[in-house]
């Protein structure tokens, strides 16, 4: 039955793609419902809000690297938050941080990874014409740019965007009194986050319900590469803890305008002390972390679907145990919800708890270790070639055991009391979550940038930007460990008002160069990347020999990808220098039948049962075409 | 001037790059390495990836060593020795990881670089290998984990009877002391009863806060347990003792708390160190607007003998301020007095 669904599918999108043509500036450019092309919007958004991201964190680098510095000549930018020394002012400082976080997490790795890959591969990838709702992937971006609108204009208001940092704890954020931030700043947030939470769900659906119902024929979930594995698993993550946020952030605008008391209780400020008892500002926590942990996972998994991918083929070799590689996927998927409280080990919640999420936490390292030890195994006699994007997933690969490994000092909550909330978690959660997720996003697009723009970017200036990018991250986050083990907390404006932490001036101003000089060559990419879009060097159609569907597609697909009919899928995507074989690499689309020397003896079996399929669907597609005239 | 001379440099600067990758595309496209499959630049950073390895890796343990003394803050508390030890356990257990992970992760991009004679291994998968790499660290991670929660347990447990009871109380932005006085026990609070002169919103009409007082000081003997009844009056704060391996969330509406037994008096310290001018300090780790980053108390660890005199010099808030008692029952308020 499904056979005959998807070739009247297939033989009815053909029959549209034909029509297709009159697209105007505004159908094609801006309200598209074309799953490439949201990618791509998407792409540019999380390109504006990462430099607008980037940024922020070196205006308090600034700060912290050279505390003395006179910042006179931010004036013209930062208007009245220069103070009339020359300073930052520290209020403003929060709200940079704040918004860092916020930028960061959301619009760049979020937004920008999964709307950018899950949108153009999961189509290309599975063999589909487009989304299951085009209209609603169009509404996503759009919830998403309304809501990128109205936090890009929260950083320019009066009284400063949200500055109770990125995790927007109340009472801070709920009491104007506490912060100014938390006035219209930390409103415009809120409903900001709305608009992102409804965007995050309608791309979820939609990535979900794809990836079930669109598969080509002889796509089964076992032949689905990584990546598409990555991004359905996120897509689940996604829509199951996007709402719990969405009630944290719900119960916090009540207590902020209507006077409920979900999370305040007690308290005596300006002066004055409130009316409101019983709420407690923990529950907030635990709400907000309910989706925070599996946030991690939301922006860490498509970065390892795409390095799963990028590896494997610069490898040319299969990605080693692909079984392996999905049951941790799945694992991380469902631990993901069960370890949130380890943010909250010294929040004054039950002792107890602590205990029970410590040993939930480190659990779920276990499946990051084997997707270590199979990356490195598959890198393992392989034959290597260093794209960008191979760089990029190498580098991602470091990251993830650096910034992973101090997720064992983290997860244990005896160890944690000293180092939670210092600069050890900073350079934890920038190592494993900002830059593998970052590093995933960069290597995703010089992997698949042919493919988007049917040109090559350039790979030398890749090279540069690599390892400025990597060497920088390394320099700008490895010294953050020794600093966060002296015990130097985070969001501090400054420390020379403690004795234990007035030193490593020398240290924070390193950092603070390191930062500069890394944000400073992501403009090499930058200029790589527009450059390429208009005069790079044409590509052709499958410049990585890669084995997945989207190679199959025209240099430059069109609406609904393929041309004529969509192929269908004889094998998994990792035949990758198969003994027997001629090239290193077969393709999905190529039967098993036509590759009798390089069968495997449990694959030889399959090609009878094969031939009866292909000659079953001949015999449709002649019914389908019957029944259209 | 300046400015002008900068801009003009930038500009030569970028202009040269420019030409620079012009030309070594148009030389790339001449010699037809753009279509190879690996070009030259394999090898380069193929290479590259070992050179990193070196360097960073050696720049990592000479700074690692040479610091040590630095990051490595002196521990003034009894679980502190424990928690510290099992930092250090995770940390050989996790470098041993990361340096052969890391080795093997930068010396396969050298060894099996491309060339166009050789072919990959066919190595789709090996559950044997699988089962190995997760049952392993499994069995490591436990160990970490009974330790930690062993540890954890201890450290979370309710405090002994006979601990020396000092509340702190964060607010935007400072730490307010109270001390039990002599019957140890806290007299009540309630948020509503704050005002400037009772800034820690003391219920005076409760018997036990007759003796309470306050200090700009956290007091603490040595070598017997201290608990810290930890509150906040506006928004969440974190006390934060360094030293003493200690952070508790102060949380508005609802009390926490963190015992624990310091063991070295702040002049032994100072002592150990060479430094006259240390201080045992508390910070606040939990982000609470403009001030955060000042909210310093010095705690002073001093022998129990001394401890006791302190405490009996101490003045309680209603001799410090009679004020304070206005207002209260007759009966309590002679209690007071007694005491005076």
């Amino acid at each position: 039955m499904a056979t005959a669904t998807v070739a009247t599918h297939d033989t009815g999108a053909h029959d549209h793609h034909d029509h297709e043509h009159h697209d105007n500036f505004v159908t094609k450019y801006i309200f598209s419902t074309d799953h490439k092309m949201i990618a791509k919007q998407y792409l540019v958004s999380g390109m504006f809000w990462a430099l607008i991201g980037g940024f922020l964190s070196i205006l308090f680098r600034l700060q912290l690297g050279f505390p003395d510095m006179n910042l006179e000549f931010l004036r013209p930018l930062l208007g009245g938050w220069i103070t009339d020394t020359g300073q930052l002012d520290p209020t403003f400082y929060l709200a940079l941080v704040t918004m860092h976080g916020t930028i960061m997490v959301f619009f760049v790795l979020t937004a920008g990874l999964s709307g950018t890959f899950s949108n153009f591969l999961i189509p290309l990838q599975i063999g589909a014409r487009d989304m299951a709702s085009g209209f609603m992937n169009m509404l996503s971006f759009w919830f998403f740019f309304i809501s990128g609108v109205i936090m890009f204009i929260s950083l320019f208001i009066k009284t400063g965007p949200a500055g109770g940092g990125w995790v927007v704890y109340p009472p801070l954020s709920a009491l104007e009194q506490a912060i100014p931030g938390s006035g219209l700043g930390m409103t415009l947030w809120l409903i900001a986050m709305t608009f992102f939470i409804a965007s995050s769900l309608m791309g979820g659906i939609n990535y979900i319900t794809t990836v079930i119902n669109l598969r080509t024929k002889g796509m089964s979930f076992s032949r689905l590469p990584l990546t598409i594995w990555a991004f359905f698993l996120t897509a689940v993550i996604g829509l199951l803890s996007f709402p719990v946020l969405f009630a944290a952030a719900l119960l916090l605008v009540f207590d902020r305008s209507f006077g409920t008391s979900f999370y305040l209780s007690d308290i005596y400020i300006g002066g004055e002390a409130l009316p409101n008892t019983g709420g407690s500002p923990v529950l907030y926590q635990h709400l907000f972390w309910f989706l925070g942990h599996p946030e991690v996972y939301i922006v860490l998994l498509p970065a390892l679907g795409i390095t799963s991918e990028v590896i494997a083929t610069n490898s040319r070799k299969p990605i080693f145990g692909y079984k392996a590689m999905i049951i941790s996927m799945l694992g991380i998927t469902i631990l993901s919800f069960i370890v949130w409280a380890h943010h909250m080990f010294v929040s004054g919640m039950n002792p107890f708890l602590g205990s029970i999420f410590m040993f939930l936490t480190l659990i779920i390292a276990v499946p990051s270790a084997v997707k270590v030890f199979n990356y490195l195994t598959t890198l393992w006699r392989g034959n290597l070639i260093f794209t960008p994007a191979m760089l990029f997933s190498i580098g991602l690969v470091s990251f993830f055991i650096s910034g992973g490994l101090t997720g064992i000092f983290l997860g244990n909550s005896a160890i944690d009391i000293q180092l939670h909330d210092t600069y050890f978690v900073v350079a934890h959660f920038h190592l494993v979550m900002g830059s593998a997720s970052f590093f995933g996003m960069i290597a995703g697009i010089y992997h698949w940038f042919p493919k988007m723009f049917g040109r090559m970017m350039d790979a030398r200036l890749g090279y540069v930007h690599f390892w400025l990018t990597f060497v920088g991250v390394y320099m700008v986050f490895f010294p953050m460990h020794y600093i966060g083990i002296a015990g130097f907390p985070r969001r501090y404006y400054s420390w020379t008002n403690f004795e234990f932490s007035n030193m490593y001036t020398d240290l924070n101003m390193f950092v603070s160069v390191a930062a500069i000089i890394t944000f400073g060559a992501q403009f090499i990419f930058m200029f790589n990347f527009f450059y390429s879009m208009y005069r790079g060097r044409k590509a052709t159609p499958n410049p990585w020999r890669s084995n997945t569907l989207e190679w199959t597609t025209p240099i430059e697909p069109g609406h609904g990808n393929w041309p004529g009919e969509i192929p269908t899928v004889y094998r998994w995507p990792y035949d990758y220098s198969k003994p027997g074989a001629e090239e290193d690499f077969i393709p999905q689309t190529v039967p098993l039948s036509a590759t009798p020397e390089s069968n495997l003896p449990h694959e030889q079996e399959k090609v009878k049962e094969e031939l009866e399929i292909m000659k079953e669907e001949e015999s449709e597609v002649l019914v389908a075409n019957e029944s259209k005239h | 001037m300046y400015g002008f001379l900068i801009a003009v440099g930038v500009l030569l600067l970028l202009s040269i790059i420019w030409m620079v990758y012009r030309i070594q595309t148009l030389v790339s496209v001449v010699k037809g390495s753009d279509k190879k499959i690996a070009s030259s630049s394999n090898k380069i950073n193929a290479i590259l990836f070992v050179v990193f390895l070196v360097a960073v890796g050696g720049l990592m343990f000479w700074y690692s060593i040479k610091e040590f003394d630095n990051y490595q803050l002196p521990i003034a508390s009894e679980h502190g020795v424990v928690t510290d030890q099992l930092f250090w356990i995770t940390m050989a257990v996790t470098g041993v990881v990361f340096l052969i992970t890391h080795v093997l992760l930068f010396i396969f991009p050298y060894k099996y670089q491309y060339k166009e004679n050789r072919k990959a291994t066919f190595y789709p998968d090996n559950n044997k290998l699988e089962i190995i790499w997760t049952v392993v660290p499994g069995i490591v991670l436990a160990g970490l984990v009974i330790s930690g929660w062993m540890a954890w347990s201890d450290i979370t447990a309710p405090a002994p009877e006979n601990a020396h009871v000092v509340e702190i109380m964060g607010y935007q932005f400072a730490w307010d002391i109270r001390y039990p006085g002599k019957d140890n026990i806290l007299g009540d609070y309630d948020y509503r009863l704050t005002t400037a002169q009772n800034g820690m919103g003391v219920d005076f009409s409760d018997k036990n806060a007759i003796d309470d007082f306050s200090s700009p000081v956290v007091v603490i003997p040595k070598g017997e347990p201290v608990l810290f009844k930890i509150r906040a009056r506006d928004v969440l704060h974190s006390v934060f003792a360094p030293h003493m391996r200690l952070k508790m969330d102060a949380v508005p509406g609802m009390p926490t708390r963190f015992w624990f037994v310091p063991t070295k008096t702040t002049a032994e310290m100072r002592e150990e160190l060479g430094n006259p001018e240390f201080n045992y300090e508390i910070a606040c780790t939990e982000i609470c607007g403009q001030g955060h980053n000042s909210m310093r108390r010095v705690i002073e660890v001093v022998e129990p003998a001394e401890y006791q005199k302190w405490v009996s010099e101490q003045k309680t808030f209603i001799q410090t301020n009679p004020a304070l008692a206005d207002g209260i029952e007759v009966e309590v308020k002679e209690v007071a007095d007694i005491q005076k």
